[in-house]
């Protein structure tokens, strides 16, 4: 006798459900605003490109309000990322030494060192 | 089945993922603390910026590291639309093109820019 | 497992089991129903459907076995999470439990489910040693503990298909190879007697494979043996791309 079998529909909300499920949707939603700032960083070059003036135009408009909450936005959302980043790097780069796995705590803080000497250097280059 | 071309949407997605990661976040505090007037030294005003973008190593980091995250970007914005319902298979490629396409005209133009 | 009945006395604690049946001979889709059952202290969920199957409704399917974790057979939805019902205690359960089948799988009948997804995926992706070299004289292939170590942890899979539960690409994406089928197959390419990493990618790096995972990890987190699929993923579409990418240049000297 052939049955018939029951395949259960995935709910469209499927990513409220669960804790892992809105910690990784809040992970990927962070391409939202970092597309928009590399976009935004294109935008500047192009002002660039076109003078001094079209250049302190397009620095004031980062100037207004608006242009500062939405960069608070992207900070926000660039410190996320780069959290959350770190915590995955080490299950996809796992080290061995002999037997023993590497401690995916040593790996994160590795990348957690590159990230505080390459932000000081970035910094400094532009900074001061 | 058979090989497939993930790896040229993969690998860059992972490059810019870590060059995100890892830059980003000091990038924008710094672009921040200028538009807020609390940058010491002379800010990014037009002299130096242009100097910085004139020497052809820093255009090349530059154009790497931006076209990189924006791929990034845009290769999990599409993973995320077939996340957040987009399943029928001609609207998933759909999405996938619109993301990368779009991807690809920015870094189009970024590179037009920095040569 | 339990053949002592607990006693109708007062103090005994009473649960209520809501269990998803599916009779496909008369209803088109799952239906509740719910079942009073008189527990022991050290029940766990499975032994309160063999109370529920030996006292109450003989006709409620469900697959077990070991009692003990190992045999992998009775996963199930458990209040919406994927869980060992034998590795589930009601001591640490509410008085209402609710029990499905393991989500995103087809159901054959109450809680059991299709188990081709894992079993079609495993060989596909050739889960197997693919032997770098005919067996030694002495018929054992050597290996040292850092060699061993490598892989270990991979192997200890017992097919349980929690991870195809927690999985919504498994869902969304119905040729996707899955979590446990990927793992197995990493497992394999991290074994020093093995050679068969380049064959197995003709799978697990297509469009069905490794690429439809975006690392949600929750695969990972409901491993009741600590297998990190999640992981094992990521680590073979880093390969993959470097393999790849090593054709194309011309430097891929195999296969």
């Amino acid at each position: 006798m052939k049955t018939q079998s029951f395949q259960p529909q995935l709910p469209t909300f499927w990513w409220l459900q669960r804790g892992n499920y809105r910690r990784y949707m809040l992970r990927e939603l962070t391409s939202l605003p970092i597309a928009v700032y590399a976009v935004w960083l294109i935008l500047a070059l192009l002002r660039l490109g076109q003078g001094a003036e079209a250049w302190a135009a397009f620095r004031a408009s980062l100037a207004t309000p608006a242009a500062i909450g939405l960069q608070l936005i992207v900070l926000v959302f660039a410190v996320v990322h780069s959290v959350s980043w770190f915590a995955l790097a080490p299950r996809t780069m796992p080290i061995y030494i002999g037997t023993r796995r590497v401690a995916d705590a040593w790996i994160a803080a590795a990348h957690y060192l590159a990230w505080a000497v390459l932000s000081v250097l970035i910094f400094l280059a532009i900074g001061v | 089945m058979g090989a497939s071309n993930k790896p040229v949407l993969w690998l860059p997605f992972a490059a810019g993922g870590m060059l995100a990661a890892l830059a980003l976040p000091a990038l924008v505090a710094v672009v921040l603390l200028d538009s807020l007037g609390r940058l010491p030294g002379g800010g990014l005003d037009y002299a130096r910026v242009s100097a910085w973008i004139g020497n052809p190593w820093i255009a090349i980091a530059l154009f790497a590291f931006v076209s990189l995250v924006l791929w990034h970007a845009a290769h999990r914005l599409r993973m995320t639309l077939q996340d957040l319902g987009v399943r029928r298979p001609g609207a998933r490629r759909v999405a996938a093109r619109l993301c990368y396409l779009g991807a690809g005209l920015f870094t189009f133009v970024l590179g037009y820019q920095l040569i | 497992m339990n053949s002592s009945s607990p006693s109708s006395a007062a103090s005994t604690r009473m649960v209520t089991l809501d269990v998803a049946r599916f009779r496909p001979e008369s209803e088109p889709a799952p239906s509740w129903q719910s079942y009073q059952v008189p527990v022991l202290e050290e029940w766990t969920v499975l032994d309160a459907l063999n109370h529920v199957k030996d006292h109450i409704d003989g006709s409620l399917s469900y697959r077990w076995s070991c009692h003990m974790a190992v045999c992998g057979s009775c996963g199930m939805m458990v209040n919406g999470n994927p869980t060992l019902s034998c590795k589930s205690f009601l001591r640490e359960l509410p008085d209402q439990i609710r029990i499905e089948p393991l989500a995103n799988l087809k159901v054959i009948r109450d809680l059991v489910v299709e188990q081709n997804r894992l079993i079609d995926g495993m060989a596909a992706a050739k889960t197997w040693l693919i032997p770098r070299e005919p067996p030694p004289a002495d018929q054992a292939y050597r290996q040292t503990p850092a060699q061993l170590a490598q892989y270990r942890p991979l192997s200890m899979c017992i097919n349980c298909m929690l991870c195809y539960a927690a999985c919504p690409q498994v869902a969304l994406n119905p040729g996707y190879l899955g979590p446990a089928a990927l793992a197995l197959a990493q497992r394999y390419n991290l074994d020093s007697r093995d050679a068969g990493a380049i064959e197995r990618m003709q799978t697990t790096a297509s469009d069905d494979g490794v690429w439809e995972c975006t690392f949600i990890g929750e695969c990972s987190e409901v491993c009741p043996k600590h297998v990190d699929p999640a992981g094992a993923i990521q680590q073979m579409k880093l390969a993959s791309s470097l393999e790849w990418f090593k054709r194309r240049l011309g430097l891929g000297g195999d296969a």
